[in-house]
């Protein structure tokens, strides 16, 4: 597989721009580009504050105080205008280091409760890991590229997007 | 800076069913030419996969936007108990049973039991084939 085999890139609504294309000027919206990547990880979804009954009946099969695991998938978006030297919006090299130093590093076959923090305060959600990837990753992208959406697949039939945009 | 977050979760649900293109407002011939192999008067099934979205802010305490024991619980008894193995041609209230009605069934059916306290729902996104999806975006009324 080439430098594309594993992203997708789609345009959408975003912010409109002008750029120059066969010398011809158009007007589009900014580029998306994607990266996935998975790790796997254990959780214990379940709440100091509520008894094992309440938990039970609040995140179901997920509350089991031995914990359990998913393959969790993430898929991360870039929003921005390709580079005119390169054609990039962003080098997919450093996306990828970038992912793998702050999230597939330290969550890639860890117990998220016990190892990662803010999970020993916090429930580990799909919710709630899509929200503390975003604050690991939001800090990386503050030139061309911004961050756009962050999907966190807990299975194929469960996913959570998240994003933050200033008010 | 403040900043305004967005959390949306999506959940997918499956349902085998049956059904037949077929319009009354049409001729036989004209419902043929429509809808091709679909208007077969026998019918046909397909494995459905409707996917639910909800968006809103996850409680601080529990970190969940939505319970989704609950979730599944509220489409086990608004959709799927009648939908799953039905022949939608006698379960749909009104309208052929194309996709994009159904999933305006779907959207339906979850608008008139929507639990209080539970976040808005998005959207409706129904897979009729790994290669047809049809998606609506829920408006409130």
């Amino acid at each position: 597989m080439g430098r594309f085999g594993r992203l997708t890139i789609k345009i959408v609504g975003y912010r409109p721009a002008c750029i120059l294309w066969a010398g011809k000027r158009i007007q589009r919206n900014a580029m998306l580009i994607t990266r996935r990547v998975e790790f796997s990880a254990s959780h214990v979804c379940a709440s100091p504050a509520l008894s094992e009954a309440e938990n039970r009946a609040l995140y179901g099969a997920a509350a089991n105080p031995h914990g359990h695991g998913h393959n969790y998938v993430l898929e991360v978006t870039l929003a921005g205008e390709p580079d005119p030297v390169t054609g990039m919006v962003f080098d997919l090299r450093e996306l990828k280091e970038i992912l793998q130093r702050e999230v597939v590093g330290p969550m890639d076959h860890r117990f998220l409760n016990r190892e990662v923090a803010p999970f020993d305060k916090v429930v580990p959600t799909t919710e709630n890991i899509a929200a503390e990837i975003w604050r690991r990753l939001d800090p990386n992208f503050r030139d061309s590229a911004r961050l756009n959406n962050v999907r966190l697949y807990e299975t194929e039939d469960l996913f959570v997007d998240y994003s933050e945009a200033a008010l | 800076m403040s900043t305004r977050s967005f959390t949306r979760l999506t959940r997918r649900y499956r349902f085998s069913a049956s059904h037949r293109l077929h319009s009354p407002e049409l001729s036989d011939e004209a419902n043929r030419e429509l809808y091709g192999k679909c208007n077969n008067p026998f019918g046909h099934g397909h494995n459905y996969s409707a996917e639910i979205s909800v968006t809103g802010t996850a409680d601080p305490h529990s970190g969940l936007l939505v319970s989704v024991p609950a979730l599944d619980a509220l489409l086990e008894r608004t959709v799927l108990r009648d939908l799953d193995h039905c022949d939608l041609n006698h379960t749909l209230e009104d309208g052929v049973p194309t996709s994009e009605n159904v999933a305006v069934e779907i959207e339906r059916r979850l608008a008139a039991a929507w639990p209080d306290g539970f976040p808005r729902l998005a959207g409706v996104r129904l897979w009729e084939t790994k290669r047809n999806r049809f998606e609506l975006t829920h408006e409130e009324q």
